[in-house]
């Protein structure tokens, strides 16, 4: 074999002449082949892998919706009516686009979710944590941008409302605004630029995506148990138990999207939208789609107008900072018999703060907003730093492979603040 | 379960015995975590069958592909449908064309599926002119006759069969070429009244589109 190629072991003559070259084969058998991954993962796990399969329906319908798509304000709502009556199978496309969209958001809300309660963010995953926060805010730009294009009533006064937001800030807001809008409102330039950056952010994001696998495959993988693998009796290699597990969890998923798409494919959006924009004509309420509403409502809480843009922004960028904040040495909230309880009362003011987003924020809406919203945030500034000191966690057990039945036995070294009792 | 296996065994000439899968069933949980292992580096091959010919796991492979293959083909061909000429692109493939305000020697140009089409209401002389030509003459032989459908009427697409351009002989005041028909300036192509190609690099005749009459003074194109 000459000098500077890779050492294949593979048969087969022509992977093996490509392999040598571009070890593209020995990388897919490594990372998504033999790669040790903990055996004992629930469903919880499907969805990062569910979250990619999204993205690449997303691009690929993008793709070929962009071909019959015109984005110009006098044009715009009109190709996508031609789109849905006269390209063939174009109303599948949208459909698809559409609710692809709310599938992403449902399935990454999960994956987070999952990083919430079993403490994926700690050490050493920290990294591989915040690269996952910004692919969360990438997919929030590009699924903003998205809605503005089809330039109906809800695209544009959204697109109105989130752009004004930037003048709140002092001196430099009015400045920011009109350089976003390319004029003195929400008009043509703000619609070209949003579908080139559209089209563009994907991209970008799977990019992302991949610098998020690469950090996990360093670290390996979290478990319910939060506890590391000690060895191969921890660990089962992907293919074929996780890719077959995976392949369940895919047909849930399409089972979900094909009920959407194909008996509900209206549910999740907005009437208004199937206005054609009228800058003169501002609709009854303004509600972004669903997967905005949380942030809606905490920018609507804060009576100030500059502190409610800072607290909407701020209530994604503290969780970056999320495994700096829980100081417990335990990952996983299996074990953490007290921060679990808080967790979900967070969860709660999660989704009350979704309901308020699409309220009028008037009487009890507000009231409710702002209870959330306080909780929200004293979750991660108050809650997560004192418990992490003050719980007592329940008896971590002795490995993946071993059962927990005997309530604990000699305990990992470093998993636990204080000495545990046996049960 | 037991029935399943039992059919699949008689699919399976080869198989002898009870069927394969029960075995390894009940050895799965005496073998130690070491098996659930795969051998480091090895690309996944079925391990050794008990039978040499056939294995469930073999058919197994073979209908799973088979479905996987059909799964895709579902899946992708929306996308490439999509490219086809749509609904409201079809609608534009038929034009109908009103005759009557045309005079006799008069000619006018309709687009039909974004080309031009020239429809010339030809004189009598013109149309004997087209008829006297020897086949020999021509460097692609037709008849007249078999270009059009009712005189006087000549319908061809307005397209030069060199490399494109929309040759000249519309107007009254066009250049014909020497042939009374149409002449084409990019490179000197020159068609007769019958639209056929008499001198100049084009290889072949204007190109007659799909047409109908309708009515005495009624054409539809395509």
């Amino acid at each position: 074999m000459a000098a500077g190629q890779h050492k294949s072991d593979f048969t087969n003559p022509v992977v093996r002449w490509i392999d040598a070259r571009l070890p593209v084969f020995t990388m897919m058998e490594k990372e998504y082949g033999t790669f040790p991954t903990p055996r004992n993962f629930n469903y919880f796990w499907n969805f990062g892998a569910l979250a990619m399969v999204n993205l690449l329906i997303m691009i690929a319908t993008g793709i070929f919706l962009a071909m019959q798509y015109t984005p110009h304000v006098s044009m715009a709502f009109d190709s996508v009516e031609r789109i849905m009556r006269d390209v063939n199978y174009g109303w599948l496309l949208r459909y698809v686009h559409a609710n692809g969209a709310s599938m992403f958001f449902i399935v990454v809300y999960i994956h987070i979710w999952r990083g919430f309660y079993y403490g994926s963010y700690k050490a050493p995953r920290e990294l591989l944590w915040m690269i996952g926060v910004v692919i969360f805010l990438l997919m929030m730009a590009t699924a903003f941008m998205g809605y503005v294009l089809p330039w109906g009533q809800m695209s544009f006064w959204g697109a109105t409302v989130i752009t004004n937001l930037f003048s709140a800030f002092p001196v430099i807001g009015e400045g920011i605004v009109t350089w976003l809008w390319g004029g003195f409102s929400v008009g043509n330039p703000t619609l070209n630029r949003f579908f080139s950056l559209h089209y563009l952010l994907p991209f970008v994001i799977f990019g992302v995506v991949f610098l998020h696998v690469a950090a996990l495959h360093v670290t390996g993988s979290n478990n319910p148990l939060g506890i590391d693998p000690k060895g191969p009796q921890d660990t089962v290699p992907f293919h074929p138990y996780y890719t077959v597990k995976d392949s369940v969890g895919l047909v849930v998923y399409f089972i979900v999207f094909s009920i959407l798409v194909f008996f509900f494919p209206n549910y999740l959006g907005h009437p208004d939208n199937y206005i054609p924009a009228n800058p003169l004509v501002t609709p009854p309420h303004i509600v972004p789609e669903w997967y905005f509403l949380p942030f809606y409502a905490i920018l609507r809480a804060v009576p100030d107008k500059l502190g409610g843009v800072l607290m909407m922004f701020g209530s994604i960028l503290i969780w970056f900072v999320v495994p700096w904040l829980d100081t417990s040495p335990v990952r996983s909230m299996r074990f953490r018999p007290i921060a679990k309880w808080f967790l979900f009362l967070w969860t709660i003011a999660f989704l009350v703060l979704m309901y308020c987003g699409a309220k009028p924020p008037e009487g009890i809406y507000v009231v409710l907003a702002r209870a959330a919203t306080i909780y929200y945030f004293a979750y991660f500034l108050v809650i997560l730093p004192l418990l992490g000191r003050l719980e007592r966690p329940l008896p971590l057990p002795e490995s993946i492979a071993r059962p927990v039945l005997r309530g604990g036995g000699p305990l990992p070294a470093g998993a636990t603040s204080k000495p545990m009792e046996k049960a | 379960m037991g029935e399943s296996r039992r059919a699949l065994g008689q699919l399976h000439s080869a198989v002898a015995g009870p069927a394969p899968g029960c075995g390894r069933g009940r050895d799965q949980g005496r073998r130690g975590m070491a098996d659930t292992l795969a051998p480091p580096g090895a690309p996944h091959t079925s391990p050794p069958a008990a039978e040499t010919g056939e294995t469930r796991r073999d058919f197994l492979k073979l209908v799973t592909t088979a479905f996987a293959a059909v799964g895709v083909g579902v899946v992708v061909w929306p996308f490439i449908d999509s490219m086809n000429p749509a609904r409201d692109v079809l609608a534009l493939s038929t034009t109908d064309v009103d005759l009557s305000p045309v005079a006799a020697g008069a000619a006018i140009t309709v687009m039909w599926r974004g080309k031009p089409i020239f429809v010339r209401n030809r004189t009598e002389k013109e149309i004997q002119e087209a008829r006297s030509v020897p086949l020999s003459a021509l460097p692609d032989p037709e008849t007249d006759q078999s270009r059009v459908k009712k005189d006087p009427w000549l319908v061809v697409i307005g397209i030069c069969t060199h490399l494109g351009c929309v040759p000249l002989g519309q107007k009254p005041t066009d250049p014909r070429g020497e042939y009374g028909g149409w002449f084409c300036p990019c490179h000197g192509s020159m068609y007769d009244t019958s639209g056929r190609i008499r001198r100049g690099p084009a290889p072949a005749n204007l190109a007659v589109p799909p047409y109908t009459f309708t009515s005495d003074k009624q054409i539809r194109i395509g």
